[in-house]
């Protein structure tokens, strides 16, 4: 058992070299790509209790199976405008922050991809501070961009 | 080593608090035998296990200090006062030796051999130190007699065949030690399953012997943690089992068995659900052990109260001795127990209070002789469970507060201003010694009076979400009252709603719940969008949980008459009332902190989660209050805003309220109204088709009120009595209610003569009604123009009806032809047509139009008379100023005025 699991990861090794897992998120229309060793869950959101007077970005709290997560709204973070239908049926995927549980919500959660370094090109000049100060670059994808999203970036922000 | 090291710093530690109130008995009770004991016991525990550590500072420091408590423990000396503090010194001075070796991990250098000189200056029994002779011994000594002193100084011990080492002790003394002092079976035990000290080398016992009291030194805690009492008795204690758990452990615990409360809740909640569920069964189950674990659980936090008073007699007698006081400390409740977390947090503000008692409260001794009371002066701690939180009460016997002394300071600090102040009572005023920076010591003391006052206690107390109040009578004594949460982990919370969310504000700081609005008897009312509620005897400022909340309050046209809940909440001292829209339930609730994003939000203190699973925000009783005191100050301002631009107060003016004919108050301005009579209708006469009385030797007509209802025929019939032109009539009611002082404003005009409006007073709509129709039914000469006076025009320039609707009829009725307008230019217009005897004119709504009378060639020669709600109101210019809500100055006036216009 332990002997199959050290070859499995091993395989592993040999196959990640030069290569990065991200899950891939929508926010609003754009794809972006959260790095899987940073996601601790990803659920739909089931009930959210907002916080009156907290930043406009922090959608509220939840009751993640018995833990109180804050909720991150990700696309005020973004400076996208709020999705029309409210936080109904929206995904979080729940990260861990300076030791406390947050939850970034996103409009919908979608595969697990294995992206090459090849791929990987740092963020145009021209792109959003806003966005900026979230990702450290982009994956040419066939046919779209996916946009890396940095947890620690997303979150310092909210916290400061 | 180091494990072993921070074992023994923390049993010394704890030791040490033992000693030291052990000590403070003794002093009063030097012929106490178990007290002198159990210390002697703890010290040589101490001292043995430095040995053992090879910690030589300490070791001799304590041999030193038990060679002079052997003396006292065999009778050789009697214990003075002097050689207490001696002890005591040498106690400090082990303690500072640990603070050393605790942060450092060795013992810190230094000299103690002045202090062990006089330990053993003392312990010799040399009159420099010891006051007292020494007296026969009380228990024969058999270790005495063998001792050679040598002449060195230094004693000669038989059974080593040398010299003892400054401070040592003999082996023979040490067994008759052992021998004499180890009642308890646990010691007993604990030593000869060691060793035998019989049999041991000369050499080994030292090491022996300690490790003989490390093991019974476990065993010893535990008796004095289960029962101090017996402990200090020595009475027979039953062999009980503890273990050291470490803190954390105890913490992990707790934490734990509060999700599993939560989840139990959130299990409750679906099986409450659905009907005849499997599940009910095992879940009552599951229930009830989950409820015992969170007491057993709770339980292995708990402490006596009395493990965080046991600095308090050092304290105190330590004060006691700089202060030249006598103080007698009396702590009840002791068992009284507590979580620990908020044990630890109690500690500091409690002795705080007791020093200050000390300094402060009590009064130097020939202070209270001159007051008639004894010399002694007392402080009482007592605890006590009061429906989940303990009360702790701090008392003394001292002078109390001064509350004039209060009073000066706390204007002085500009924290109330002085008419407020004296409308304060005693007990409001006392509140202020927990404001910032709030002190009337006279002087700093080394006890108190640091600059951190009671508002530091009264800080830290909340902190723990606990309250604190206190209760003075000058001369007699001041007693606080702490309120405490039993624990911290748990609380007891209200959950209501405010805006469609729900919240929970904890129990502790709610002081009652009142219904308000709709059919309630509790109304909200508003003073300059202040919001308050008349409860019982006073007023409860309000504001409204949407407004901490920040989020949009509710309309305020239809949240008047919705239903609303106000939450009388308690906080520094001051009762506010929350404004909510409902209110659920109460729960338990386990209060989770907020995550770093939510720490800058302020209003709430945490958040839990419920038993249907939902996340809710948990109010901090602190942020409410500080939007009170926000609203208090903008009220204020204002207020002082609105008067300076205007220059004035807001008029109001006093009405007399009745019924007549219905339910519907009815109201005359008080102004105008003689008096109020009850007369008995059997002595009403018909005459000339009126209802007549003799009323003051004159017959006096009576009309009704209401025309349909009739004047009473028997028993009483209020009536209120008008004058006018020294004829009186009076005006029949059905009861008289009330007599209020309002601004009046007459939303409606009359449609029915009688009537001048209906305004709203007291809250509720009410007819005005106008006096001059009901004189001219009751005086047939009401509207003859010469009966006594020529006939006069004054013109009234008065913009608001309803003073123009008062002041009319009365002039009317002083035999003046009236022309009442509401502008200046109709005034003029008027003059221009017929000149005016005298003109009377408002000036608080528009001083500089008012103005212009004076200067206009039409009224060249009237004398103008100004009208003002304000006595001080500027009136230069003007032939004389008048309150409006003065009757008898005006007609004087207008009279004066009219004169002048004949002479000129």
């Amino acid at each position: 058992m332990n002997a199959l699991a050290t070859r499995h990861e091993s395989e592993l090794a040999l196959a990640t070299a030069g290569t990065k897992e991200f899950v891939t998120v929508h926010v609003a229309d754009q794809l972006f790509g959260v790095e899987v060793i940073d996601i601790q869950d990803v659920f739909s959101l089931k009930s959210l209790t907002p916080v009156p007077g907290a930043r406009p970005e922090i959608a509220g709290v939840l009751n993640l199976r018995g833990r109180i997560v804050t909720a991150i709204d990700a696309r005020r973070r973004l400076g996208l405008p709020a999705r029309p239908q409210g936080f109904a049926g929206m995904m979080a995927v729940g990260v861990e922050y300076q030791g406390e549980a947050y939850g970034i919500l996103v409009d919908s959660v979608g595969e697990v991809l294995r992206l090459s370094d090849s791929d990987f090109e740092p963020n145009p000049v021209n792109l959003n501070p806003n966005w900026k100060d979230v990702s450290q670059g982009v994956y040419r994808l066939e046919g779209h961009l996916l946009m890396t999203l940095n947890v620690d970036h997303l979150l310092c922000v909210a916290t400061a | 080593m180091d494990e072993l090291l921070g074992e023994f710093i923390t049993e010394t530690n704890e030791f040490l608090e033992t000693v030291d109130t052990q000590l403070v008995v003794f002093e009063a009770d030097p012929t106490d035998g178990d007290t002198l004991n159990s210390i002697f016991r703890l010290v040589h525990t101490i001292k043995g296990t430095c040995g053992f550590l090879g910690l030589p500072r300490l070791q001799f420091v304590a041999h030193a200090g038990e060679t002079l408590l052997g003396k006292f423990r065999d009778g050789t000396l009697v214990a003075t006062p002097d050689q207490v503090q001696l002890v005591l010194e040498s106690i400090d001075r082990i303690k500072e030796i640990l603070a050393g070796l605790e942060s450092t991990g060795a013992e810190p250098e230094g000299d103690d051999s002045a202090l062990i000189g006089a330990l053993e200056l003392a312990a010799e029994g040399r009159p420099a130190l010891s006051t007292a002779p020494a007296p026969e011994p009380v228990v024969a000594a058999p270790v005495v007699e063998a001792q050679q002193v040598s002449t060195s100084g230094l004693r000669w011990d038989a059974d080593l065949g040398r010299e003892l080492r400054p401070g040592e002790v003999s082996l023979a003394e040490l067994e008759a030690a052992f021998l004499s002092t180890a009642p308890d079976d646990e010691i007993e035990r604990g030593a000869s399953s060691t060793v035998a000290p019989e049999v041991s080398p000369p050499d080994f016992i030292e090491v022996a012997a300690p490790i003989a009291e490390r093991r019974a030194a476990p065993e010893m805690r535990a008796i004095k943690d289960e029962d101090e009492d017996t402990a200090a008795k020595g009475g027979a204690v039953s062999s009980s089992q503890t273990i050291r758990v470490n803190v954390d452990v105890l913490e992990t615990l707790m934490t734990m068995v509060s999700e599993l409360v939560l989840t139990r809740n959130q299990l409750m909640q679906m099986v409450r659900n659905t009907t005849d569920s499997e599940f009910k069964a095992p879940l009552q189950r599951l229930s009830a052990v989950t409820a015992e674990l969170q007491d057993s659980v709770m339980k292995t936090r708990m402490q006596p109260i009395g493990s965080a008073w046991k600095k308090l007699p050092r304290i105190v007698r330590d004060a006691a001795r700089d202060l030249n006081k006598k103080i007698d400390l009396i702590m009840d409740g002791e068992a009284t127990e507590l979580d620990r977390q908020v044990l630890e947090l109690i500690k500091d503000p409690l002795t705080h209070m007791i020093r200050n008692s000390c300094d402060h409260g009590l009064e130097a001794p020939a202070t209270r002789v001159a007051a008639g009371k004894s010399e002694m002066g007392s402080i009482r701690l007592n605890a006590y469970h009061e429906g989940g939180h303990i009360v702790i009460e701090v008392s003394d016997d001292g002078a109390g507060l001064s509350t004039s002394r209060i009073r000066d300071k706390a204007i002085k600090n500009g924290l109330v201003s002085e008419e407020l102040a004296w409308t304060m009572s005693d007990a409001q005023i006392h509140r202020y010694i927990f404001a910032p920076g709030f002190s009337t010591a006279a002087a700093v003391t080394s006890i108190s009076g640091r600059g951190v006052g009671m508002d530091v206690v009264r800080t830290n107390i909340e902190l723990i979400g606990g309250t604190i109040d206190l209760q003075s009578t000058e001369g007699r004594g001041t007693k606080f009252f702490i309120k405490i949460p039993l624990t911290l982990a748990i609380v007891s919370a209200l959950v209501v709603g405010s805006r469609q969310q729900c919240f929970a504000i904890p129990q502790l700081s709610i002081v009652e719940l009142v219904g308000a609005g709709g059919a309630s008897e509790h109304k909200v009312e508003v003073l300059n969008s202040a919001r308050v509620l008349r409860l019982r005897d006073r007023l409860l400022p309000l504001v409204d949980l949407s407004e901490v909340l920040g989020v949009p309050p509710r309309d305020p046209a239809t949240g008047e008459s919705s239903s609303a809940f106000v939450v009388v909440m308690q906080h520094s001292g001051q009762l506010f009332g929350v404004v909510v829209d409902e209110v659920f339930d109460t729960e338990e609730i386990v209060v989770k902190p907020l995550s770093k994003a939510l720490a800058d939000v302020g209003t709430f203190s945490g958040a839990t989660i419920l038993g249907d699973g939902s996340v809710i925000m948990i109010i901090d009783p602190g942020a409410v209050y500080r939007r009170v005191g926000q609203a208090e100050e903008v009220a204020e301002e204002t207020i002082e805003a609105v008067q300076k631009k205007r220059g004035q107060r807001p008029e109001t003016t006093s009405m007399i309220l009745f019924q007549a004919g219905g339910e519907q108050p009815k109201a005359v301005p008080l102004s105008l109204v003689t008096r109020l009579e009850e007369l008995d209708a059997t002595t009403f006469e018909q005459g000339d088709g009126r209802t007549l009385v003799q009323y003051r030797g004159e017959l006096m007509p009576i009309v009704p009120a209401d025309p349909n209802t009739p004047i009473a025929t028997t028993g009483v019939q209020p009536v209120l009595v008008f004058t006018y032109n020294g004829l009186a009539a009076g005006l029949a009611v059905d009861k008289i209610v009330d007599i209020v002082d309002e601004a009046l404003d007459i939303e409606m005009a009359a449609e029915r003569p009688g009537l001048l409006g209906v305004a709203v007073l007291k809250g509720k709509a009410t007819e005005v009604l106008d006096v001059s129709h009901y004189l001219s039914l009751a005086l047939t000469n009401w509207d003859d123009p010469g009966v006594n006076k020529p006939t006069k025009h004054i013109v009234l320039v008065e913009r608001n009806p309803f003073f123009r609707n008062l002041l009319s009829p009365l002039l009317r009725a002083a035999g003046y032809e009236v022309e009442a307008v509401d502008t200046v230019s109709a005034a003029l217009l008027c003059a221009e047509y017929r000149k005016p005897s005298a003109v009377l004119t408002d000036i608080d709504v528009d001083v500089a139009s008012a103005r212009r009378l004076l200067s206009d060639d039409r009224l060249a020669g009237t004398s103008i008379v100004a009208l003002s709600g304000s006595p001080d109101a500027d009136a230069t210019g003007f032939a004389s100023l008048v309150r409006k809500s003065d009757r008898k100055s005006l007609i004087a006036a207008v009279e004066n005025a009219a004169k002048l216009e004949i002479a000129a």
